[in-house]
């Protein structure tokens, strides 16, 4: 592919100091992504998804690494840069209750960015609220409603509706649906991919939950202790999942099915610190394929088939592969 | 078995199989000043089976959980208030005890684990000692024979007896709910009601708290009340499913039943808004709307608003509850209707 991707990520670090020492919350993370493509990036709590999500934005600062946006290098801007980005760089949060001021009503709340971002005038505002007010399905009666009077599904779709209104290219979804209950979240769902595929939108949408990230995604980025185990599109890593961590955690989903045979592969023990990890592989405590290798070496991260990486040492050898 | 109080509970003897818990007709309403009375539960009627898992599924705020409470006597009281019914535990009508007997029901007979473990625990109190609480309380036995028990628990749940001393905090979230799960087993309960004991677990430990939880229940024959939203954890845990809607019961059967000949269109909904991690990524089929305020609830069928199958007698006409084959309850005019559709 000779296209620019719209963002790259060149190995991306994020440590946070804490009294025990340093938290390697997103450690060396690097992948292109192209327009109109979204890529999932999976975890369970604590593996360093929100926090790349957030690095990406600038809503943190990276500690090492590069990001490139477009093809220009974003990894360090000043303020007005900052604000000239996030026209195309927008982000949707989890909790629809904690995101919103409680004290603006639902149009104060939408037309927020366009009074910090842009030079409207007092109309062209209000037509532009009302358009997106459309575009995510909120009545328009609903306009001076304040958030706790909407349920959790509306205010879901202001969150929503805050990220479009300045017209971005790039979303940032970090767990836009797992507050909700199934019936609105499927609502919710549909929304998003109708937006993307009309107005051409890149999402990065992090998630726990591998049957959401399976239907939106392109792309499917499993994340393991600050560090990326997998990356393959999401067909592919359905079907030939490869590093032991995506196969128990795809094994671990109770499936509504109830002719499915489960075959658990156990883990056993939890996640280890990301305090001051030490050298080898993060997973190798709770893999049942661990050997002496895989506590003292990093995994190096390798596409083992076309378009799909995994770091892992075993990999070739557990799932007979030839070198590519 | 009913240990101090002076007038003791004689329990029925059940063999497996026999009629453990059975509801009937049970009504809790909320009344409040300003919202007006909301109608949590609406005529619910159950009946769990010694040995069985019933899985108990629906959406927030469809009153799931006020039944549980409403079965192990903790609805707060004043807003909440008991309208009608009757629930029986192994031959004994569990709002006919007073509630001293009722402390003696609680933890020994029927348990709860509740959905947090964070804030479930006491955050002062060494896990072990928490435990032993239980075992002292309704086996009357010595403080060391307690604390032995309480050992021996946590072996069976899985965290090793050295760490009876360690306190909530020095514990991750899906090993302090094997010690909630500890706690409610500790006197081993005939009935365990699970209100979303994994909702707050990534899914690798949720899938060894689940895989615990079946291994425990078959070596202890106890009957589980599994409330849920995850279809998954009821086609893994369950023997038996009643889909809660509103405060009612919409459709009660077996896995079977309620998974390949589902008849009522709020549980077909359920299933096509699900995102499925198996099979092929169609685009999702939501239920339109939301679910009805509960202290203002449709005249006719509860689901009636949403349904894309409400007829004028929907609007009109509140369904009862049929049975359409054996064991499997349908609340619906027009039950069956999806079935040219799936086609």
């Amino acid at each position: 592919m000779n296209e620019q991707p719209i963002l790259e990520v060149q190995n991306l670090k994020k440590y946070f100091s804490v009294p025990a020492g340093l938290v390697h919350a997103v450690d060396d993370i690097s992948f292109k992504l192209y327009a109109g493509k979204t890529l999932g990036v999976v975890g369970e709590s604590g593996c360093g998804k929100s926090t790349l999500g957030r690095v990406l934005i600038h809503l943190l600062e990276s500690s090492a690494g590069k990001i490139f946006f477009e093809g220009e290098d974003i990894t360090h801007v000043n303020r007005k840069k900052l604000t000239e980005l996030r026209k195309n760089m927008q982000m949707i949060f989890q909790d629809p209750f904690s995101s919103l001021n409680p004290r603006m009503s639902l149009f104060q709340s939408i037309a927020e960015p366009l009074r910090i971002m842009g030079n409207f005038t007092a109309q062209e505002i209000e037509d532009k609220v009302y358009g997106i007010m459309e575009t995510v399905g909120l009545a328009d009666r609903l306009v001076n409603t304040y958030p706790h009077e909407l349920d959790g599904g509306r205010r879901q779709r202001i969150g929503i509706a805050r990220a479009l209104v300045m017209n971005p290219k790039f979303i940032v979804c970090d767990e836009p649906v797992s507050a909700l209950d199934v019936s609105i979240q499927a609502q919710i769902l549909n929304l998003m991919c109708d937006i993307r595929d009309e107005r051409k939108l890149t999402y990065i949408f992090v998630t726990h939950d591998l049957s959401v990230v399976k239907y939106i995604s392109d792309e499917i980025l499993v994340m393991y202790l600050g560090q990326m185990v997998e990356k393959a599109p999401t067909e592919e890593l359905f079907e030939h999942r490869l590093h032991p961590y995506t196969k128990a955690l795809l094994s671990a989903v109770p499936l509504p099915d109830i002719d499915h045979e489960r075959k658990r592969i156990e883990l056993k023990g939890e996640l280890t610190s990301p305090i001051d990890p030490k050298p080898g592989c993060r997973f190798a405590s709770r893999c049942p394929y661990a050997e002496e290798r895989c506590f003292k070496e990093n995994p190096v991260n390798e596409e083992v088939r076309p378009n799909h990486y995994v770091a892992c040492h075993k990999t070739r050898e557990l799932n007979n592969l030839k070198r590519l | 078995m009913g240990r101090t109080a002076k007038k003791e509970i004689v329990w029925e003897e059940l063999k497996k199989g026999d009629t453990l818990l059975k509801i009937k007709d049970l009504s809790i309403h909320y009344v409040t000043k300003d919202m007006g009375v909301c109608k949590a539960v609406n005529h619910v009627s159950l009946e769990l089976k010694k040995g069985e898992t019933l899985g108990l599924v629906g959406e927030t705020g469809a009153g799931k959980t006020t039944i549980a409470l409403g079965i192990i006597r903790l609805i707060p009281n004043p807003p909440g208030k008991i309208i009608g019914g009757t629930i029986t535990f192994k031959g004994t009508d569990l709002y006919k005890i007073s509630e001293k007997q009722m402390r003696t029901v609680r933890g020994s007979e029927i348990s709860m684990i509740f959905q947090d473990p964070m804030t479930a625990l006491n955050p002062v109190d060494p896990v072990g000692d928490q435990i032993a609480e239980v075992v002292l309380l309704h086996d009357h036995c010595s403080k060391a024979e307690a604390a032995q028990k309480a050992a021996e628990m946590m072996e069976l749940v899985g965290i090793p007896r050295e760490r009876y001393s360690e306190f909530p905090h020095q514990f991750s979230g899906g090993m302090l709910q094997r010690i909630v799960i500890a706690i409610a087993l500790a006197c081993s309960p005939e009935l365990l009601l699970a209100d979303e004991p994994t909702t707050a677990l990534d899914v690798t430990i949720q899938a060894q708290v689940l895989d615990m939880m079946n291994e425990i229940k078959n070596k202890l024959g106890t009957s589980v009340l599994m409330i849920t939203h995850d279809l998954g954890i009821i086609a893994e845990m369950c023997d038996r499913v009643a889909v809660v809607y509103a405060g009612e019961i919409v459709e009660m059967g077996n896995l079977v039943h309620i998974f390949k000949r589902t008849e009522h269109p709020y549980t077909q909904g359920l299933f096509d808004s699900l995102p499925n991690a198996a099979g092929d990524s169609k685009r999702l089929k939501p239920i339109r709307g939301l679910m009805p305020d509960p202290a203002n609830l449709p005249e006719g069928c509860n689901f009636s608003p949403r349904c894309p199958y409400a007829t004028e007698e929907c609007f009109r006409e509140p369904p009862k509850l049929l049975e359409v084959e054996e064991g499997h309850f349908v609340q619906c005019h027009h039950h069956g209707c999806m079935k040219g559709d799936k086609t």
